[in-house]
Parts: structure tokens; sequence; C-alpha cells
């Protein structure tokens, strides 16, 4: 790995004044970070990228990121800050182009960890092929901030058409899930709360969209796709079933959930359908494609163990019924917050 | 997983749901006691499978529930206090005081941290010997030993700067009230299984020969619920009244006596309130004489406010089993998990909760199996 090119004996840690607006905050950008992510959209050193539209239809999105710690098992911000974005725009059946990068530092932030933060993201970003063309930094006072906050927004070019989206979804359409759920969440709680496992528990954060691109390339009609982050499995769904004004049953046996996650769920009391993911997302298809759809995912290595989960009926608008495994039903209903840790 | 899978089988529940129907005669009404038990009852559905003639009413058996609302505004004053770190069980954090809970006053400033055991609480005064550090010491006999563990070691290694606020309840007296009051229809009880873990199953033995029920010591898992229903409702319609152990794999005769030894060096048994019941003696559990300086109620000394339940909130009577959550005029509409009126909707070890998370559109839940 790159050492950072920063005089850290100078400034080990980040100041008001890198955010002040003058030579230091020039100094940061021109040394550390634009040269990370250098190219010639952002070389112009323009208030803004300006390009040409490579294609008629754009998707774009935005997610801000405030993980805690910033450095956790199986990845880090940088690394979600960049799949959070290319992800959101994957979903629209869109392949990302350019991303902006927004930063707020802390002051007293490490330099060098922001150094190892960029390194990620310029290797995320080099993985899916995305351009980091425009950013902005700015620093608050100590105790305003946690260490680094990170907002991406991006561009994309719809490559399906129609796009997916919630409205388009059908009764009848099968479910179809990437892979097994949970790890996020409950790798991000480990860390966080120092709960000793006994295997280690990587988060499952990841680029999508190649996998979507799998999809699209077998000539899917993709009727809806989601990535299932901060909410988990069941508030995904249930968004998209309350939009679409129809019902879903997902039958619980066919939902792949680590050992280490059904563990560390059944002893806290936490639901892994709510529990937040990162590198997984549900695709709706017709069920008349739902074999080709899987084949398609499962050529990928992210998709390998996806499966079908439910199906999508003309029932109650808005609807979600679970298969429980001893084949009763329950229903799923959105959490009103973060899930809380039982007492017994 | 081990001990769950096997416990989650859909051929053996379906069994014991046919042996269930094959022995009743005429309508009993079961109580299971804890709120796990009443959680994974409507997580699963296991009341669509049971014979009309079986009623589950759900018990008291959910901590966070019984807590008295004076209480967690006492907690909510000590958050509020500067350079004072409060400690608490996740689900406390939602649960409604009189005027705000705990995580609106974390958002005010309030110094709150989400522990998963009260040692971790003892290790955060240890780390921050300028703060105060309180911990919320909620629960039954099931958290009492590591609670009183957590006090035990903050005399023994001068941490002085930690002490607890606690509302401990125990599960016999709370039971004994409930098959005295006037209209009791329970004529049988799943007792919680971890709560039995801890303290055995001595002290069950005169509840069930002075009124007549069967007591059946009672898992968490869908196969444990149904075999406890079918040996309660097998003695019932036997005539008999015995206490019965289902939990055999994690409850001992005498419980864990390494644990109600630590319990007892450092709580003595008291009256307390329960949330949406009242006063019951002898059914508590606070600090002794020798431990009073870690008693956070008496350090800080801290105002008994008399605060004031919703009117419009059902939860004693749900508390007691005469209603089920949805028969509450307010459930699902002035009172929600967004707007819980009473704290049954809060926890989700809570009926209310349970009832609305699981099954917000229909009671009871339909099945598709066919036992």
């Amino acid at each position: 790995m790159l050492s950072c090119p920063f005089p850290i004996s100078d400034y080990p840690y980040i100041t008001m004044a890198h955010g002040g607006g003058g030579s230091l905050s020039k100094k940061l950008i021109d040394e550390l970070i634009s040269p990370v992510f250098s190219n010639p959209l952002l070389d112009q050193r323009n208030d803004g990228a300006s390009f040409i539209t490579p294609g008629d239809s754009l998707a774009f999105s935005t997610d801000s990121h405030v993980v805690s710690p910033i450095f956790f098992p199986g990845g880090d911000i940088g690394h979600l800050a960049i799949c959070g974005t290319v992800n959101d725009i994957a979903m629209c059946g869109a392949q990302p182009s350019y991303l902006s990068v927004g930063f707020i530092l802390e002051e007293g932030f490490p330099t060098n960890d922001l150094w190892k933060v960029l390194q990620s993201m310029k290797r995320t970003a080099d993985d899916a092929k995305v351009q980091i063309v425009t950013g902005d930094t700015k620093v608050v006072e100590k105790g305003k901030g946690d260490g680094i906050y990170i907002n991406t927004s991006g561009v994309g070019v719809i490559k399906c058409d129609p796009p997916p989206a919630p409205t388009r979804v059908q009764a009848g359409d099968v479910v179809i899930l990437s892979g097994d759920i949970g790890r996020h969440g409950i790798a991000i709680m480990a860390a966080r709360e120092g709960l000793e496992l006994e295997t280690t528990l990587k988060s499952d954060c990841a680029l999508l969209n190649e996998a979507v691109m799998s999809l699209i390339d077998a000539g899917i009609e993709l009727h809806c796709l989601r990535d299932l982050t901060r909410g988990g499995l069941a508030s995904g769904v249930i968004e998209i079933m309350d939009t679409a004004s129809l019902s879903m049953e997902i039958d619980e046996s066919t939902v792949p959930i680590s050992k280490s996650v059904r563990s560390v769920c059944e002893i806290l009391g936490l639901d892994p359908f709510y529990t937040a993911n990162e590198g997984r997302f549900i695709a709706i298809v017709p069920a008349t494609k739902q074999d080709k759809a899987l084949a398609a995912l499962r050529s990928h290595p992210l998709g390998n163990d996806a499966r079908i989960i439910g199906k999508v009926s003309s029932g109650d608008p808005g609807l979600v019924t679970v298969k429980t495994s001893i084949g009763t039903h329950r229903i799923l209903t959105m959490l009103s917050g973060e899930q809380l840790p039982r007492i017994c | 997983m081990k001990f769950i899978d096997e416990y989650r089988d859909a051929e053996a529940v379906k069994r014991y749901a046919r042996a269930i129907r094959k022995i009743v005669t005429r309508p009993w009404t079961l109580m299971e006691i804890c709120g796990g038990q009443t959680h994974a009852i409507v997580r699963f559905g296991l009341d669509a499978l049971l014979p009309n003639e079986v009623t589950l009413a759900h018990g008291p058996g959910c901590p966070v529930c019984v807590t008295p609302i004076e209480l967690i505004d006492k907690a909510i004053a000590l958050a509020q206090r500067e350079k004072l770190i409060l400690c608490s069980f996740g689900d406390m954090l939602r649960v409604p005081g009189s005027s705000l809970d705990l995580l609106s006053a974390k958002a005010q400033g309030g110094d709150v941290r989400v522990v998963y055991s009260p040692l971790d609480a003892l290790k955060i005064a240890k780390e921050n010997p300028d703060s105060e550090v309180v911990f919320f010491a909620v629960g039954f006999e099931t958290t009492a030993p590591a609670n009183a563990m957590a006090v035990y070691q903050a005399k023994n290694y001068k941490i002085d700067n930690f002490s607890i606020l606690t509302s401990h309840a125990l599960v016999p007296p709370a039971m004994q009230t409930l098959l005295s009051a006037e209209g009791n229809r329970v004529q049988g009880f799943l007792a919680a299984g971890h709560v039995c873990a801890i303290m055995g199953e001595e002290e069950y033995h005169p509840i069930a020969e002075k009124y007549k029920v069967p007591i059946v010591i009672t898992g968490f898992e869908p196969l444990d619920i149904l075999e406890g229903v079918y040996l309660c409702v097998k003695q019932l319609e036997q005539g008999r009244h015995v206490v019965e152990n289902q939990y055999i794999r994690s409850v001992p005769k005498q419980g864990n006596p390494h644990a109600q030894k630590v319990v007892r060096e450092v709580f003595e048994v008291v009256t307390r309130k329960w949330r949406g019941i009242g006063p019951i003696s002898q059914s508590g559990l606070g600090l002794k004489e020798e431990y009073q300086a870690f008693d956070a109620d008496k350090r800080y000394s801290l105002q008994s406010i008399e605060a004031e339940e919703s009117p419009d909130c059902l939860s004693g009577d749900i508390l007691r089993g005469a209603i089920k959550p949805h028969q509450c005029p307010a459930f699902g509409k002035s009172c929600t998990p967004e707007h819980p009126l009473g704290a049954p909707m809060v926890s989700t070890e809570g009926a209310c909760s349970a009832y609305y998370i699981h099954r917000r559109h229909t009671a009871p839940t339909p099945s598709i199996c066919n036992p």
C-alpha cells in the first residue's frame, strides 16, 4: 500500500484550518484527496464536473454514510460510501458512471485514517468502473462530528427499458434474493459493542452493479430491484409492496441466514429479517423468467446463493406475510426505529 | 442450529398439535408467564394450531412492561444529570415515562448507553472515574444474578461511582395475585423456563397445591410451548395439579444454586409496584442494608413523582390476561409502537407489540397448516 503523501509530521490530525478555505484546505485537497481520485474530469478543477451524457436515460442517486466504527470486519466507511451510491444506481437498472464525494471531517481526525479511507474509496471506485469527478471537504469543530462523514452522489446510464420500479411489480411475480442476509448489521454491532464471537463475522458490503448487469445482459425483464440496507429484507419488501399496492408472501425456510448471524440474533433477540445488509438485493421478476434470472444471478459470485423467496399476489395492499418454518403465517411490519436488544 | 432447529421442526409441532386435540374435551384457559413465550406464540402463530377449547392468556412476564412509570421517570431524571452515564438494556429506551422516554432524554443531551450486561456498565464506571454511572437494573429472577454480581464486585473493588436503579420483580407472587383476583380465568400456567433455570421448581409446588392449578415449566421454542400446553391440558383433563418440567434441558430441579447465592447476598425481598397491576406484597428485590450505598434511588435522593398513566391504556387488563391486546380500543389506533400509550406496546416481549408486529390486520393469524 502506498504511504500517505501528506506531511503527517506537521499535521497528523485534521485541524479547523483544513476546512477554512485557505492554503491548508488547498493543501489537503491538492496533496491528499485529488491525487487519489485523479481523472481528466476531476483534474479540470472546476466547481463541478462537465461531461457529455453517455446515454439518453440517466439514473441519479445519493447516499450519506455515518457508520461507526469507521473500520469494521469486511469493510470501512470509504468502501461503504462507494458501494452505497453505486448500488442505489444499479437498483435503477443503470451502470454507474460518475460520483461526487463530500467529506465532513471532525477536527482532530487522524490524517492517516483519512488516507486509508481514501485508498479504500479509490479501490472500490476502480472495481465499480466509476470515476469520482467532483467533491467537497468541510471540517467541523471537535465534538460536533464523529470523525468522518461521507456523502456520495452519482449518475449512471440506464441499461434496461423500461427501468425497474416498484410501480411495475405485478401479481404473480417472483421475488429473488441474491444471498444470505444480516451480516452487515451483526458485524457492525459486534464491532461496536465488543461482542466476542467464536467466528469473525464480516460485513457483506459489496458492489452489486455487476450482479445486476448479469440479469440485464441475460435479457431478464426486471420489474423491481432493491438493495437491502437499513431495515433489512423486511423493510425493503414492505416499502415495495406499499408503493405497488400489492401483497407478498415470503417462505421463511428459503431465506438463507448464516449460522453466526442466526446465533447472534437468537442470543440478542434480534430478527435477521430486519438486520442491515450492504451487499444483498432482491429482484422481482415475472414468474416465467424465474429460472433464467436465477441462472444469470448464480453465475455471479455475489449471487451464487440466490434463491426464490416469495411471490407477489393481489391480496391486501402493502401486506407482507411470512410462512414460518412450522407452516403458520406471520405478518411483517415496519419497525418504528432500530432494533433494540432485549433484556433476557 | 443445535437446540433451535429440532424445536422448530414442522412435523413434530404438528404431532403435538394433534395430540392436544386428541385429549381436550372442554374449554381451558392457560397463561404463559413470560413475554419471550408470548412473542414466540405470536411470531410462530402457535395459538392458531391449538383447538378452540384451549385459550392462551398472555401473562405479566415482560420486565419492561411491569416497570412502574415512576421508575422510568427517575431513570430519565438521572439521564438528564451532568456527568452521569445511565446504562440500560436496549428495550427500556423506548418505554414511555410520564412525559419522555430515555431515547428522547438521550436526544436532548443525556448520556444514555445501551449495554448487554450490568458488568459492562461496571466496566464503564471503572473507565470513567470522573463520572457517575447508574445501571437501570430491570428484570425478573433471570437478570437478578448478573445485577447482584455487578453490585457485589462494585463493593469489593471499591468502584464507588457505580450504582443501580433497581426494579426487580419476582414471578411467584404475581401468579398468586392473578389467581386470587376476582374473576380469574387462568386454570393452568406455563411457567417461565429462564426464571426457573435460576430459581428451580421448589417455590411453585405450594402454588400448584393451594390454587389447584397445574404449572408446567416451559421453554421458548414452538415445540417447547406446544409440549407445555399438552402437559398442562393433560393434567387439567385428568384433574391433576402438580408442577411438571417440560424444559428439562435447561432447568434443574434446584435451579442454579450459585446464582441464587449471589442474589441472596446482595438483594432482599421487598414489596413493589407492577405497572398496570399495582403493588404486590413481597414481589420484588431491593438492595440489602449493607449494599445501600449502591442504590441510585437513595444516592441521588430521587423524588418520587406520582405519574399518571394514560386513561386509554388497558395494559393492566392485558398484563392480567383479562383481555387480548387487539381487544383494547386504543390498539393500533391511538396506541402503536411509534406512539405507545403503555409499555406492552414497546418491548418486543410486550403482548401488544407482539400482536401489532405480527398480526396487524387479523387476529388470530390464519393457519395454512392442517394439524
